[in-house]
């Protein structure tokens, strides 16, 4: 019964059913089952298998995002049932996005949060037009071990720089990694900045994601 | 002296990619989505304009939703035709549905240094340069700023990349670095002393000013605040979507037009409520999304198809189009670069859109190439060539010289020939060498192309501003940076 469960799991991810993902954790709390399994044993062997037909060439960015989000839906419905036993899923580990002061251009940083999330970090995404002070509030509150800022302008780009100084005169630098991204950011500007890692697209921030906190 | 500018005209091909009634059904669609789902105007300014008119707006979210008839009405006094001016009137544009002109593209934020070949970051002087070599080049026929002018404080660069423009050109400037009110009004006092006077301007708008939309369905507040303080001094105003199938925009194309038009048609009407009868051109730049990675393309078939498509729309509306083209997302002129740019540039040119942008650059307009904007150059002379089609007459029919050479002779003597040879296109850039040249010298278009660039750089003169005037542009700008 509940190896059934954890394929029609597995499965919702794969067709991206967001609704079936829901449902099917709910049906998990009532029937009494620890949250860490139906994710372990089931929701991730979804996301797993939809990250192996991406990997070979048989599966798309819309079929990346869309197990994204159910693997979302699932999370967020299981949680409080988690947070009723004291358990918590194992995180890569957690991350702040944003998309910078007087910048509104999200999609990119967006894209990047689902990726991220659907590989197991905890994202916190503050949308867009973030001030510096804001986003240092965020690192804190959460404790975050990644720092994601986004510009999609060069006048803008110019604050991904504030962030890191902001970072180091609070004190948090040594402990929060941070990657930048948009379509002026060059390598040369993250070195220059001392970003921790940059990425022209989703799929390639997730990897460095991974490699910033040694996953 | 002032360059000719080449342009293409009187065409002799064309193509109906979309019908009236495809066309009607987009527009239809557009002015659904506009009513019901609504575009996201994140500008006091622009919500109060809106407001004004009667469309319904929402404050905390900063979404207009306007009735058909509202859109409609607002585009009806948008001018269908107008000349964009230049510092000597010999290269004046006009956009009179009849001329595709060429632009170099913008904003890039690396260069492909001229003389080293190494790539690194932009500034000021590399705008500079490539104004220079643009106001050499007949394929030019006016200039975006073409990378970032890094080197200089963000709250007035914009204002630092026109001047240099305006300091190695003659040819039209269109901005589309500028995304704020105060600089905007700060590019129209530079344009106004250039022009003598506001009303001076009005008339001669030696500047235009493009924005781009935040797809899908919004807008950035600051790019439309500039726009409307351009409108308001009478220079031409254009909008640019680049909503791309699958990630801005549905994967269907003309879902994704829908989306486009919907942004530009809104922000147009917007300039038309606030200006009735300022001038506006459509513009656009919409490519498909990469299916694995969601990157931007900057090429494919979708994008050629888009380059023909929206020139239906801003032909059923009635306004010039500025269209992407070129911008290739190869990252070194090679195979790639000349299959997107000539195929793109081609679509866009055979449906005539008055503004082609540009030449110039790799990776998706980010890297800027002196080679590659002389091989762009290049593809457009061959498009125009095209574009003439064949002209059948009793001269071109060459009956007679076909009668004195008769069968097993050859032509290369007859005089008929000799007055037309000149028609036939001479390319600057393809190897027509034997082979055994090329075996020995290994070099190729690339080559050739930056050679070309460098010595146009080291010896064409552009006409210099007026000293005095010069130093009035500069003085624009210092008293913004004060303020």
């Amino acid at each position: 019964m509940t190896t059934e469960l954890y394929q029609a799991m597995a499965q919702s991810i794969i067709d991206g059913d967001a609704d079936a993902a829901r449902s099917l954790a709910q049906q998990a709390i009532d029937m009494g089952l620890d949250p860490l399994d139906a994710i372990n044993h089931g929701y991730v062997i979804g996301v797993n298998h939809v990250g192996d037909e991406f990997s070979c060439g048989n599966a798309f960015l819309p079929e990346l995002v869309m197990a994204g989000e159910a693997m979302k839906a699932a999370v967020n419905t299981l949680e409080p049932e988690m947070a009723k036993r004291g358990t918590q899923r194992q995180v890569h580990g957690k991350v702040v996005l944003a998309t910078i002061q007087g910048d509104i251009h999200e999609i990119g940083k967006t894209l990047v949060g689902t990726m991220l999330s659907a590989s197991g970090f905890k994202v916190y995404d503050l949308g867009v037009d973030v001030p510096v002070a804001r986003i240092l509030e965020k690192v804190r509150e959460v404790d975050a071990d990644i720092v994601g800022v986004s510009a999609l302008l060069t006048t803008t780009m110019l604050r991904q720089k504030d962030v890191i100084e902001a970072l180091d005169d609070v004190g948090l630098r040594p402990k929060v990694k941070v990657m930048v991204g948009g379509a002026p950011v060059t390598r040369d500007w993250v070195r220059e900045i001392g970003a921790d890692g940059y990425s022209e697209d989703a799929i390639g921030a997730v990897q460095v994601a991974m490699k910033l906190v040694g996953a | 002296m002032a360059r000719k500018i080449k342009s293409i005209t009187n065409p002799a091909l064309r193509l109906e990619l979309l019908s009236r009634a495809d066309v009607e059904k987009i527009h239809a669609a557009t002015l659904e989505i506009i009513e019901k789902v609504g575009v996201r105007f994140p500008s006091k300014r622009a919500l109060d304009i809106w407001e004004a008119h009667g469309a319904q707006v929402d404050r905390s979210t900063f979404l207009v939703k306007a009735p058909p008839q509202l859109i409609e009405q607002a585009l009806k006094s948008a001018p269908p035709a107008y000349t964009l001016a230049a510092r000597n009137p010999a290269q004046d544009l006009p956009l009179d549905g009849n001329h595709v002109f060429v632009g170099t593209d913008g904003c890039g934020v690396e260069v492909l240094d001229m003389h080293s070949g190494v790539r690194r970051r932009s500034c000021l002087q590399d705008v500079a340069d490539v104004a220079h070599i643009g106001d050499y080049l007949e394929e030019v026929g006016f200039h975006w700023v073409a990378v970032s002018a890094q080197d200089y404080p963000a709250h007035t660069r914009g204002l630092h990349e026109l001047n240099a423009i305006w300091n190695n050109s003659t040819k039209h400037a269109q901005t589309e670095s500028i995304y704020n009110a105060a600089e905007a009004r700060g590019a129209v006092e530079m344009a106004a002393a250039i022009a003598g006077g506001r009303q001076a301007l009005r008339q001669r708008p030696l500047l235009s000013i493009m924005q781009c939309t935040a797809s899908p369905l919004g807008q950035d507040g600051g790019s439309v605040e500039a726009a409307l303080a351009a409108a308001e001094a009478g220079l031409p105003v254009g909008f640019m979507t680049m909503a791309a199938c699958l990630t801005t925009g549905p994967a269907t194309m003309a879902g994704t037009l829908v989306v486009g038009n919907a942004e530009v048609i809104s922000a147009t009407a917007l300039i038309q409520l606030a200006y009735p009868g300022a001038p506006v051109f459509y513009a656009a730049a919409q490519t498909a999304s990469d299916l694995r990675s969601g990157a931007y393309t900057g090429g494919g078939p979708e994008d050629f198809l888009f380059g023909a498509a929206t020139n239906a729309l801003s032909d059923y509306y009635n306004i010039p189009l500025s269209m992407g083209s070129f911008a290739t997302g190869a990252k070194e002129p090679n195979w790639q670069a000349g299959v997107e740019n000539s195929l793109s540039t081609f679509m866009a040119c055979v449906s005539m859109s008055d503004m082609l942008l540009g030449v110039g650059f790799l990776h998706g307009s980010r890297i800027w190439s002196y080679a590659q904007m002389l091989m762009d150059c290049e593809i457009f002379s061959i498009v125009h060539k095209m574009m003439q089609g064949i002209p059948v007459n009793e001269e071109t029919l060459a009956l007679e010289a076909i009668y004195a050479v008769g069968p097993g002779g050859n032509f290369l003597s007859q005089k008929h020939t000799l007055q037309h040879m000149r028609d036939v296109f001479l390319p600057q850039f393809m190897d027509r060498r034997p082979y055994n040249e090329w075996e020995q010298k290994q070099d190729d278009a690339r080559h050739w192309a930056l050679d070309k660039a460098r010595q146009i750089h080291a010896t064409h003169q552009p006409e210099p501003l007026d000293p005095q005037l010069a130093s009035e542009l500069s003085r624009i700008i210092a008293s913004l940076e004060k303020a």
